[in-house]
Order: C-alpha cells, then structure tokens, then sequence
C-alpha cells in the first residue's frame, strides 16, 4: 500500500488512526471529575504533540540514520517560524503560502549551517551546530531585531500590508491564520454524558501534515538514500573506499531534517501566529535529542512518541501543585500526608524537568533502544507466554 | 607499462624516509605481491595509490590516468577496490545490504539522490548482489548482520563487496593477517578462483609466505621504503638480497 511493504503500511495505519482519535483517547476523565486535569486532549497540547512530531521525525532522520548529532535544530524551527510570521504580515493569513516559506527558508538555512558544520564529525559537529543556533539566537534577540521583532517577538498587527487582503477579521480585530476561511482555531465540542471532546481544525490540519511527515520518512528509511546513510553511521571509511562520497549524502540528511523543523516551525506559527526568539535557544534544541532518544534513535516511530511523552509531562506533570497533592494524600494520617507531600513536592509543578530527567536516566540505562525497545520486550514477553501456554513447536524460520 | 605504474615515489614523515625513490609496475591481470620486513613501507604505499596519502615527489599512474590528487572515493570510481588488514564492513547493516551499497556505488556514481523509490524495487541490483554471495558461498547468510559475523566471514564479504563491483585492480592489504590456518587456506582458494574466472589484476601486501607464494606471480621486496629486488616468485625464494633483509646481516 502507498508503496509501502504490511508492516510499514500497518504502522502507518495505527498512527493514522491515533491521530485521528486523539481527541478521544487523550480524554479519559470526565470533565466533573477530579482527574479531569489529567486529560491532555485539549487542542493547544494536541497540536504541540504533533508538531514537535514532526519536529523529532525530521531531527531522527539526520541523527538516527548518519548519526550525526546536531545541537542547533530549534534554529531552524525558529526560521521556519519567522518566515510563516512574515507571510501572514505581508502576503494573507492563509497557511499555506506560510508554511511553504517556512520550509523553503529553513531549507536555505539548514544548507549554509550544514556545509560549515559537516565538515567535522562526532562532537565537534555537534560543537558547531550549537553555536550556529546561540548565534542566530543572538541575532534574533538583538541586532536582527527589525526582522524578528526581538525580545518581544514578531507579532501580527492591524497595519500589516497583507497585499492579498484579509487586513483585519470582520470585527475590526487582528486576523487569525485559516485554510481558505476555515480559521485553524475552529472547533466543535461533543458532550457525551460526563465528557467533552474537542475536535480542533488546526489539530487536524497539523495532523495530516504529521501524517504525510511520516510516510515520507517511511519512504526515506526503506529508500537507497536512507541506505547510504545508515551506511554513512556504519562505517565512513569503507563507504569512501567502496566509492561513495558521504559528504553530499549527509548535506541532504541536514537539509531535509533542517526542512522538517522548518515545516514544524511554520505550523508553529499557523496555530498562534507569533515567534520569538527563545524558540531557537539551545534548549529547544536540546528538547529535540531528548524526544528523539527517548523514544528510540533511527526508529519509525520512536520519535513520535517521544515528542508525546515530553510533550505530556511538561503540560501535564507541570500543572499538579501541593493543594492537589493533599488531596490525594488526605487519606494519610495529618504528619504523614504532609511528609509524602513534601516528597513528591520537587519533581511537580516548576519541577517537572526533575521528573523528566529521572524518566530520560531510567530509559536510557534500561532501554537504550527507548520506548520502542520497551514496546518491543512487552511484546516478547507476551509472545513468549503465549507460545509457553500453547505449546505448540511453529518456530519462524531463521532469516 | 603495466595497468599501475608508480614512479619515482617519495615519502617523508617528518625525519623518516618512508618511501624512497619507489618505482614499481603492476602488470595487466597478473597477481603482484609486495612483501617486506616490518616497518619496510608497504602500507604507506599502499596508502599512496588509494589516495589516502599523497606522495611528496613521484607520479601514480593508474589505466593511462593519475591518481595524484584524487579522493578514495574517485579512485575508486576509476576501478581500483581495496581491502582491509581488518575487515571494513558496514556492521550495522545487513549483509544484503553490504552488498547492495557497492552495487548502487557502481551503478549511480559517487552521490545520487535516488528519489523515494525502495530498495526492495532494484531487482536488478538485488540479483547481482546474490550472485556474487552465492559465488563467495554467504547466500544463506543474506538476512544476517554482519557484525555478528565471524572474522573469516566478514573478510569473505569484504572481497565479496569489492568484487561485485568488477574493479579492474584489487588492492589486498595482508588479507589473511590474523587468520586461523584454515580460514588462511579458505581465501587463498578464493583468491586463486577470483584470478581464473576474472578479468582482474591483483596486488597484493603480505606477511604469510605461503599465501604469496601460492598466489603471486610476481613478487617486489620492499625494505627500509625502498624496492630491493623485483622478480618471478622462483628467483625470489632464494635471492641472497631478500634473506639479508629479511634476517639480517648475519643469515
């Protein structure tokens, strides 16, 4: 299917239909209840889950399959986002227009850094993307401040040209990004007993991108190209002696993941049209390793979940507070509550990188191969009782 | 003129004459051993005709063009395949896969941007690639990854990769360094079939006597950087010069 072999094609399917009924599962509780902050099926966190998605799928295919480590991506979502700004500025607040500039100036972008930069490897590599990104950083925040709008970011306003129209929303305000009159903020809500559903157009739109993101990241991975640049992490010597030259292979793996964080930088914009600088600081970059390492490096899959997982705990772990924990806790003797409160007290709320760094420590010692690799041992383990209970002796054959 | 002529080469590391004034032709489909104490140069030679060093004086000629200059991926592409003192494989990868990178090296050039299309599509390529395992008896291992393959193994499919590229000179650096007795036997076989059944030219840098003498039919003694004798391996064997450099003045 879509060129696709069954398994890929399945995998692709099951993040089709995630996708599409987010909405759903990602609202188990009742909005009554006192669970109900646990629910993360709320448009704005849905978007983000699937624009840093992309974000990690694009990151994956540069170092998951060269290997090569870049700490300088969020430059490149920050361009992105800038670039959609500007197009919603001058052009129309139409999104596509804005999201193709996007992906076109992160291209341009990620081709100049690249070239510099892949002229070592390891970590020096890693050195050089870092201070590309400090230093557009820089540049955003202060001296490009007519371009970027500086500290304060670059914001719409009422007296942006927009030559193709839509100079302010019918009620005299600021105009929000649509698809052809569909604004991205459109949602409809679905009351079913105790529980509400949102359906949001921009999270769908964002999650059709994320999808077409995804299968051609499938179709990078089973290609010759993806090949060449397994072969580039393997083993480069030998690549150079069998008469492949590893530089433009790993130019196209930059560019392409700098396009990726372009496309994820310009939905950014699409969804809350501003940017700022801050988007490009080196620990959005950072954020990107993580997502990516903690779902499963040069996986299919992995890097989505693990843009989901970080994405769910900033939102989710960070908006428990200490009244919450003692209501949880209020079934403890008075002097107890108040010590396992002040426990658990660190690792919520402002703290929840202390809980995020716990969970990256556990994944990386016990399932260097991240989620994914836990998936796959659950997996096993099922497997493996269930042929016990069977016992029945069809073995696969050894390939 | 042989198919690789190397003039008049010079080679210094700092205060060390690695290379003097080597002169040395490989000649058209025939089996070229360079052999040598340790320390003699061989490597550094070796180094300088695939580009990974460049010579301070001399000339490399290689089918009519130079070598000078050129990158090992160029080199490449002009038909010269090398293989390792420890096999360089694409261990991550499987040995399918191995295989097809030389072949889509071959085919595509140095860089090509192939579009989305699968690897599973190139049936052309796919076949060649099993052929040539067939060829080397490794068709069953096709699925498996290489780095979880024994050492014999992974040399097998290294000459495997450099030969299903058709080089027109196969440059082997000490293929059986390291190598239990029967594995030694195993690739001198390989070898010797590669030299029947193809148009091929080899050289060859060894240590094991037994496999140059099973192999070559020309032998250059190389010492102290520079060529001491060149001839057949008959003349060789007892030649007075090679066992002084060999042993020492007072064999």
């Amino acid at each position: 299917m879509f060129g696709l072999d069954k398994k890929d094609a399945s995998l692709l399917l099951v993040v089709a239909a995630l996708v599409v009924f987010a909405p759903f599962f990602l609202n188990p509780f009742p909005e009554a209840s006192g669970w109900a902050q646990f629910n993360a099926g709320y448009p704005d966190l849905m978007q983000r889950f699937v624009i840093f998605g992309i974000f990690a799928i694009g990151f994956n295919i540069l170092f998951g399959l060269t290997g090569y480590l870049s700490f300088g991506h969020a430059a490149f979502l920050g361009v992105g986002s800038y670039a959609a700004v500007w197009m919603f500025k001058l052009l129309s607040m139409n999104v596509i227009p804005a999201i193709i500039l996007a992906v076109i100036a992160a291209g341009v972008f990620a081709l100049i850094i690249g070239y510099v930069s892949l002229r070592r490897s390891g970590i020096y590599f890693s050195i050089l993307t870092l201070a590309f990104a400090q230093m557009s950083f820089a540049l955003a925040y202060s001296v490009l401040t007519p371009i970027t709008g500086g500290e304060t970011g670059l914001q719409l306003a009422l007296d942006d040209p927009r030559i193709l129209g839509g100079l302010s929303s019918s009620d005299g305000n600021i105009p929000v990004p649509g698809l052809f009159g569909l604004e991205m903020r459109d949602s409809s809500k679905l009351v079913l007993g105790g529980w509400v559903f949102t359906f949001n157009f921009g999270y769908y739109f964002s999650a059709l991108i994320m999808l077409l993101s995804f299968y051609l990241s499938i179709r990078i991975f089973r290609s010759p190209f993806g090949m060449m640049l397994r072969a580039v992490k393997s083993n480069q010597q030998r690549l150079n002696y069998t008469g492949v030259n590893p530089r433009p292979y790993t130019l196209a793996a930059f560019v392409i993941s700098g396009m990726y964080a372009g496309l994820a930088g310009g939905l950014m914009a699409s969804m809350d049209p501003l940017a700022g600088a801050e988007r490009m600081f080196w620990t959005a970059s950072g954020e990107v390793v993580l997502m990516t390492i903690l779902g499963g490096v040069g996986t299919l899959i992995g890097p989505v979940l693990g843009a989901g997982m970080i994405k769910y705990m900033e939102n989710i772990i960070s908006k428990i507070n200490s009244d919450i924990l003692h209501t949880w806790f209020a079934f403890l003797p008075d002097g107890l509550e108040d010590a396992v409160v002040a426990m658990i007290y660190p690792f919520i709320g402002k703290g929840w990188h202390l809980t995020l760094g716990i969970v990256f420590m556990l994944v990386v010692i016990f399932l260097p191969g991240g989620l994914v690799e836990g998936g796959q041992r659950l997996a096993g383990l099922f497997r493996r009782k269930k042929t016990d209970e069977s016992k029945t002796a069809t073995t696969e054959p050894a390939e | 003129m042989g198919i690789l002529d190397v003039k008049d080469v010079n080679k210094r590391f700092g205060g060390l004459q690695a290379l003097g004034n080597v002169n040395l032709s490989v000649a058209e489909n025939g089996c070229h051993a360079i052999i040598g104490p340790n320390g003699a140069g061989k490597s550094t030679l070796l180094n300088c005709l695939v580009g990974k060093l460049i010579p301070d004086t001399g000339s490399v000629m290689f089918d009519g063009q130079s070598v000078l200059g050129r990158t090992p991926f160029e080199i490449n592409q002009m038909g010269i395949s090398r293989v390792f003192q420890t096999p360089e494989i694409f261990g991550d990868l499987t040995v399918m896969e191995n295989m097809l990178i030389p072949c889509f090296a071959r085919r595509d050039g140095s860089f090509a941007l192939h579009g989305i299309r699968s690897v599973v599509s190139e049936g052309e390529l796919r076949s060649q690639a099993e052929q040539m395992l067939e060829e080397v008896n490794m068709l069953d291992k096709r699925h498996m990854h290489s780095s979880s393959m024994s050492r014999g193994d992974k040399r097998r499919l290294e000459m495997a990769m450099c030969l299903v590229q058709n080089p027109k000179l196969l440059l082997l650096d000490e293929p059986t360094a390291g190598m239990a007795r029967a594995d030694t036997n195993n690739t001198i076989e390989l070898l010797k079939e590669i030299k029947e059944t193809r148009n091929i030219t080899i050289a060859i840098i060894e240590h094991d006597m037994h496999v140059v003498f099973s192999l070559a039919d020309r032998i250059t003694v190389l010492a102290q950087g520079t060529p001491l004798v060149e001839d057949s391996p008959e003349n060789i064997k007892g030649h007075p010069k090679v066992k002084e450099a060999y042993l020492g003045e007072a064999a």
